[in-house]
């Protein structure tokens, strides 16, 4: 494991980036960082610029529009960064696969390392998806 | 002298989870012009529904919009139900009050997690947490009753999925009997504090003429001194066998916007106890086995104002048109007005008092660029210079012939 990948690991910051969600992914990121589940503890903030991240969280399924968003953020990411797909529109496009304005999926865009499915997740199964994403990156 | 700068808002900023793009253009501190780009969680859902059979379009429609995702399934059913003939001769009593409950819980959630929201806004991140914290049993009565926090799936042409059971009222009644402390307390914190008073009074202010202009719609008008709620103005669920109040303020401003959330809060709390204390035994569905030619409209009051959806039918199992119109769709606009004139520092909260959500807002255009116009890029430059070359070798090789 290199240094780089375990000091990242001790407080991940994250950048949350909706790419045409119906914001239920997206209450539930912010929902995770209130009293109930409150993840500050662990070191984990959301930050307001892709620069200072960790890690990108990707919810929603792109469409033409926010999908040449999606790699420009990524693109300016410091590297490594790791990427989180919440949602089952992230992860597979769900019912909006049909749609004429939903180009690809987002992992055919961006490389994803964590995949959280729901509709939406609850905040129990990001944390829990957070945990296994720290755990695989310390295997490496 | 004053400089005119524009300064760039979004697409993805921290402000709100939605992405949306504004361009602010200032002249020293005063915001002198705004110009709001949508477009960015367009999913073409109205051209979807259109291939999904009428049982299906309601769990495709509440996923327009995760904050109120029992609104936009409630009106597409109320417009189904008004081709068949009206929701109040189909629907067995009992699912019109489950359905009026969940509607209420929902704007409960909604006007909590907006309050939480502003408050984060304002500096206020204690009021967010407390928002936030104080939302939670209202999100554990909904995965009791339907087994999920959000996308609720229970309404359906003709009834509702899910039984509020006997044993799950005292639990749901409890909470929401915790939860007037709650608004108590909020209303006593945000309502009285100077701070937050001498932020807010008098800033954003939308007259009661702009209000009508601009169309606005919900709390937004209901702060600016207009008297309208589609709950009483055409009353669906059970809203009209019920004792509540419409709640009008006229100042405008971003205060009096947060008041009537807040005391529409105690309203929605008093109409769930009074649902449950009334609610009778019996079934939640029927059957509907055809759905006949003809058109149908559905209005509902959302957390953020009036939702219609048309829905038209040609006798086969599919709506073969479909049209949404969400409230911030006539709220977003009137940012143009309330925000001009005031400092930049009064933008943030101004653009988010209208409690805009762009996923139900949101719109495609396709443009036609005009093409008779041709940008050169420096590769195109060189190509244009090597042609010359060829050409000019070609007739010195003739010329030396």
């Amino acid at each position: 494991m290199s240094l780089k990948l375990k000091v990242l690991t001790k407080s991940l910051w994250v950048y949350h980036a909706g790419c045409s969600a119906c914001n239920n992914c997206d209450i539930e990121i912010l929902d995770a960082l209130t009293p109930r589940y409150d993840v500050e503890r662990f070191g984990i903030v959301v930050v307001g610029s892709i620069r200072h991240a960790d890690v990108l969280l990707v919810t929603g399924v792109p469409n033409y529009k926010t999908k040449e968003e999606l790699k420009g953020l990524y693109s300016q990411a410091p590297q490594p960064c790791l990427v989180i797909a919440i949602g089952n529109c992230a992860c597979g496009r769900a019912m909006f696969k049909d749609s004429y304005n939903s180009p690809c999926a987002v992992d055919e865009i961006i490389p994803v390392d964590c995949y959280i499915l729901g509709c939406p997740p609850k905040p129990e199964a990001i944390i829990a998806g957070v945990v296994k994403l720290i755990q695989k990156v310390g295997k490496k | 002298m004053s400089h005119k700068i524009v300064i760039p808002l979004g697409p993805h900023h921290p402000l709100q989870e939605e992405p949306a793009f504004f361009e602010l253009s200032v002249e020293g501190e005063k915001v002198t012009d705004i110009d709001i780009t949508v477009g960015y969680v367009h999913r073409g859902i109205e051209k979807l529904s259109e291939s999904k059979h009428f049982d299906q379009v309601p769990f495709l429609v509440e996923r327009i919009c995760g904050i109120c995702s029992s609104s936009h399934p409630y009106a597409f059913v109320l417009a189904v139900e008004d081709m068949l003939g009206g929701e109040k001769n189909i629907v067995p009593e009992r699912a019109l009050y489950i359905r009026t409950i969940i509607e209420e819980l929902q704007r409960i959630h909604s006007h909590l997690l907006w309050l939480g929201l502003a408050g984060h806004f304002l500096g206020y991140d204690t009021l967010w947490m407390w928002a936030w914290r104080y939302r939670e049993p209202v999100l554990d009565c909904f995965e009791m009753i339907t087994g999920n926090r959000q996308n609720y799936a229970i309404f359906k042409v003709g009834g509702v999925r899910h039984n509020i059971r006997d044993e799950d009222i005292p639990i749901i009644k409890k909470t929401i009997g915790d939860l007037t402390k709650v608004v108590d307390m909020f209303c006593g914190a945000i309502t009285d504090d100077p701070v937050i008073k001498a932020r807010l009074k008098g800033v954003g202010v939308l007259t009661k003429q702009e209000a009508i202009e601009w169309c606005v719609v919900g709390p937004t008008a209901r702060a600016s001194g207009i008297n309208i709620d589609v709950r009483r103005d055409d009353p669906y669920g059970i809203y009209d066998q019920i004792n509540w109040n419409v709640i009008v303020k006229e100042e405008g401003s971003v205060f009096a916007k947060i008041q009537v959330r807040i005391l529409e809060l105690y309203e929605s709390i008093n109409i769930i106890c009074q649902c449950l204390e009334k609610m009778p035994e019996g079934e939640i569905n029927t059957e509907i086995k055809d759905i006949p030619i003809g058109e149908g409209i559905g209005r509902i009051e959302a957390p953020r104002g009036e939702c219609l959806h048309y829905v038209r039918s040609d006798g086969t199992n599919r709506p073969i048109r479909h049209k949404i119109r969400a409230p911030s769709y006539m709220n977003v606009p009137s940012n143009k007005t309330t925000v001009v004139g005031e400092t930049i520092c009064d933008a943030a909260i101004i653009l988010a008092a209208v409690d805009p959500c762009y996923s139900c807002t949101d719109r495609t255009i396709v443009l036609d660029r005009i093409t008779d116009k041709k940008v050169l890029n420096g590769w195109d430059l060189i190509e244009l210079s090597r042609k010359k070359t060829k050409e000019l070798r070609r007739n010195f090789k003739s010329i030396l012939k």
